[in-house]
């Protein structure tokens, strides 16, 4: 077992709320960090006791059920007390601005917030709003760092490395936090960034992004290492974006065929959840090129990474208690 | 109120763009109008009168804000006439033309009798209301035209909505011909501009907003110089944004067509980088353009293209600003800063004073026929007395209006208001 992974390892800022502003070194760090709490997680006795006595809240205005039990896993895993808040919009509509919920909950003296909300920069509005640690669980269309860094560690354990290799991600870039996070992510560690979609659902000036823009799937996949599917929502189906299903599926899902397009020791993945028969075919989401189970595991371990360092600034902290 | 005292204004420099007079000397005023402007008028001055030392500002005519969104009726806690009056008058700004999206909207000639009264009994520069052109703001039936210009309406707009249809338009630039009414528009392609909330670009694309494209007014400019053409209406766009746009507007000149338009005072000094860290008192409709768009504005305020600035004074409070970008009101306050903020302008070379005065003051009178915009003998003493060289820093707390969402919070500014006159009595006096 080990002990005190990364000991030394600290975040110099109190928040996480995207990869933007993130140093190269922060990300190898917390990936490096993460690798621990791989290991933590396969045995039988996962807990420890880095944030005994503090108290994590999940505060999703969005409904989400992986990302919230991995956080919540993650963080009982280490040991804090955590308490799941699921606001649907609805109930916000009725009166409690989010600055409002913020301090209400700012008065509860919690350690950690972790934070999903529909609108873009309201995670990062919450956050100057309170005096805990936050944790940006996917905001709007604009980041979800956890799964950026879920993603670059699995990319890293199966691959070896991030630098040189070739990702593309394909499908709604316009609506997708998880494309813009891995974007910064992937290339702040030198990887080349390729995005994959019907032009309606690329969001304008993304070519100024330093990514390569493809409209279609055999360029786009032309020998790339890893290829990251999106989720496409569903009303955005149905002639709004893409004329229909079929029509996506045929052009732009990712089955067995398209995927010969990639190098052949080329991987797959997918933040979930799937549509199947839509951006992706059943065939190709089990297959022995999915690392689409993995990114799940990897998911609660890089969650563990970002609250162990986080907490390690948190006011009042005995250094490795 | 009794009549106040004459003044005489000493030694001022007088900059009045409806002569293109820029000199050194005296004015006089009683009655509430300039009685005379001379080199020296110190001798057989009336009895009384108070001599205002003015070696060190310049005398301009008093700002006319073209466009100014005041709550009242309706929502008095974002602003009141007499609220708005008070910030305009420590702008320089003599006469608030306020727009119509009221509660009850301003669409019927007895709310427009309302306004004046109340602005009468409350305000302390001039007011007069827009009033809408469609019944309710719906953009489907047009208003009383005629009668809602006898009650006192200086034009016809819906606000910040724009007219979907094109026959609504043309009907009421048909329509209001001849009775000389000026149509203004805010040109925003409703469906086109779909949930945008800032400009569309790779910013909004990084930070995750929604993007509102700047076809979304040239499209509806263009259709509407258009409708202007075929109907010889008198037609004014209320806030053009963007490079595209202008190339319409000059096509629509150089062609005689009876069309003017405003650039607001925000899009003239500020881009959509302001909006970056999700600052909400940034987020105005039209949206912050790039910085190219801003530059092209400016110089078409320089060429004399573009003839209006206006505020686009837009009072919101803190329950609707403080809230996530996208679900924050659009609007910034500006009747106070709009002067000091194109000052900013005149010292970095852009725009020179007599311009600047004349698209903020001198122009909008004459395109609304009102008094107004002019220092002439005879003409009613609307005046502001400028400090060009007094440097200050914007403190929000000291702002007049009810509502602080202002884009140049702690901003600096060289060159304020000291004095502002409205009919020859002072209004507002910075101490």
């Amino acid at each position: 077992m080990t002990s005190n992974p990364n000991a030394t390892f600290t975040l110099r800022r109190r928040h996480l709320l995207g990869i933007e502003g993130l140093s190269p070194d922060e990300i190898v760090g917390l990936l490096d960090l993460a690798e621990e709490f791989v290991l933590l997680n396969r045995q039988v006795e996962k807990k420890r006791a880095t944030l005994r006595g503090r108290t994590q809240i999940n505060l999703f205005f969005e409904a989400s059920t992986r990302t919230q039990s991995s956080f919540e896993i993650a963080g009982k895993r280490l040991g804090a007390d955590v308490m799941n808040m699921s606001v649907s919009t609805s109930s916000v509509k009725k009166g409690e601005t989010l600055v409002d919920t913020a301090a209400t909950l700012n008065a509860m003296h919690p350690d950690v917030l972790i934070v999903r909300h529909s609108a873009s920069g309201a995670v990062e509005l919450l956050a100057r709003k309170v005096d805990c640690a936050v944790v940006n669980a996917g905001d709007g269309a604009h980041e979800h760092p956890t799964q950026a860094l879920l993603d670059a560690l699995t990319i890293r354990r199966n691959k070896g490395r991030i630098q040189g290799l070739t990702v593309a991600i394909c499908g709604d870039i316009t609506h997708s936090r998880v494309a813009r996070s891995n974007i910064l992510l992937l290339q702040a560690l030198g990887a080349q960034v390729r995005v994959v979609a019907p032009p309606t659902l690329l969001p304008k000036g993304i070519e100024r992004f330093g990514v390569a823009v493809h409209g279609d799937m055999r360029s786009g996949l032309a020998d790339v290492d890893i290829v990251m599917m999106l989720r496409l929502q569903r009303e955005r189906m149905n002639g709004s974006y893409v004329p229909s299903v079929k029509e996506y599926f045929h052009f732009w899902g990712l089955d067995e065929a398209k995927l010969r397009y990639a190098r052949p020791d080329a991987l797959v993945m997918h933040p979930g959840p799937m549509n199947r028969g839509v951006e992706i075919d059943s065939a190709v989401a089990d297959g022995a090129q999915s690392l689409i189970r993995e990114q799940v595991e990897m998911g609660v371990a890089v969650r563990m990474a970002v609250l162990d360092a986080l907490s390690r600034t948190l006011p009042g902290n005995l250094p490795n208690a | 109120m009794h009549e106040p005292r004459p003044i005489l204004l000493s030694k001022a420099r007088i900059l009045d763009p409806s002569r293109d007079l820029d000199t050194k000397g005296d004015i006089l005023i009683a009655d509430g109008v300039i009685k005379d402007i001379a080199p020296n008028l110190t001798a057989g001055l009336p009895p009384e009168t108070e001599i205002v030392d003015c070696r060190r500002l310049v005398a301009i005519p008093g700002l006319v804000d073209m466009r100014a969104f005041i709550g009242e009726p309706g929502a008095e806690h974002r602003e009141t006439l007499a609220s708005a009056s008070q910030a305009a008058a420590a702008g320089g700004v003599t006469t608030i033309i306020c727009q119509p999206d009221t509660d009850p909207v301003i669409d019927d000639p007895a709310i427009v009798d309302f306004i004046l009264r109340r602005a009468r009994d409350t305000a302390i520069v001039h007011v007069h209301p827009m009033a809408a052109l469609t019944k309710g703001l719906e953009g489907r039936e047009m208003t009383e035209i005629g009668l809602l210009g006898a009650a006192g309406a200086v034009a016809f707009t819906d606000g910040t909505r724009s007219i979907g249809s094109a026959q609504v338009l043309r009907r009421a630039l048909t329509y209001g011909r001849d009775f000389g009414a000026l149509i203004v528009h805010h040109t925003q392609d409703a469906s086109l501009a779909g949930e945008g909330v800032m400009n569309e670009g790779e910013l909004a694309s990084r930070l995750g907003l929604a993007g509102l494209s700047k076809a979304a007014e040239t499209i509806i400019f263009e259709r509407d110089v258009r409708l202007a053409a075929i109907t010889g209406g008198r037609y004014h766009a209320a806030s053009l944004t963007c490079a595209d746009s202008l190339e319409v507007l000059r096509r629509a000149k150089d062609a005689g067509i009876d069309v003017t338009a405003s650039a607001s005072i925000n899009h003239l000094t500020l881009n959509e980088r302001d909006v970056v860290g999700y600052r909400t008192f940034f987020k105005l409709t039209p949206p912050l353009r790039a910085e190219e768009d801003r530059i092209a504005l400016v110089e078409a305020v320089a060429e004399g293209l573009i003839e209006i600035i206006v505020s686009d004074h837009n009072p919101q409070d803190v329950e609707v600003k403080r809230l996530p970008f996208s679900e924050a009101a659009f609007g910034a306050v500006g009747l106070e800063t709009m002067l000091a903020a194109g000052l900013r302008l005149v010292s970095d070379g852009a725009l020179d004073l007599m311009t600047l005065v004349r698209a903020m003051s001198t122009r909008p009178a004459e395109r609304l026929g009102l008094p107004g915009g002019t220092l002439r003998p005879g003409a009613r003493a609307d005046i502001a007395l400028i400090a060009l060289d007094e440097a200050w820093i914007l403190d929000p707390l000291t702002l007049k209006s009810r509502c602080r969402n202002t884009p140049f919070d702690e901003a600096r500014f060289e060159g304020r208001v000291v004095r502002t006159l409205v009919a020859g009595r002072t209004v507002y006096e910075y101490v």
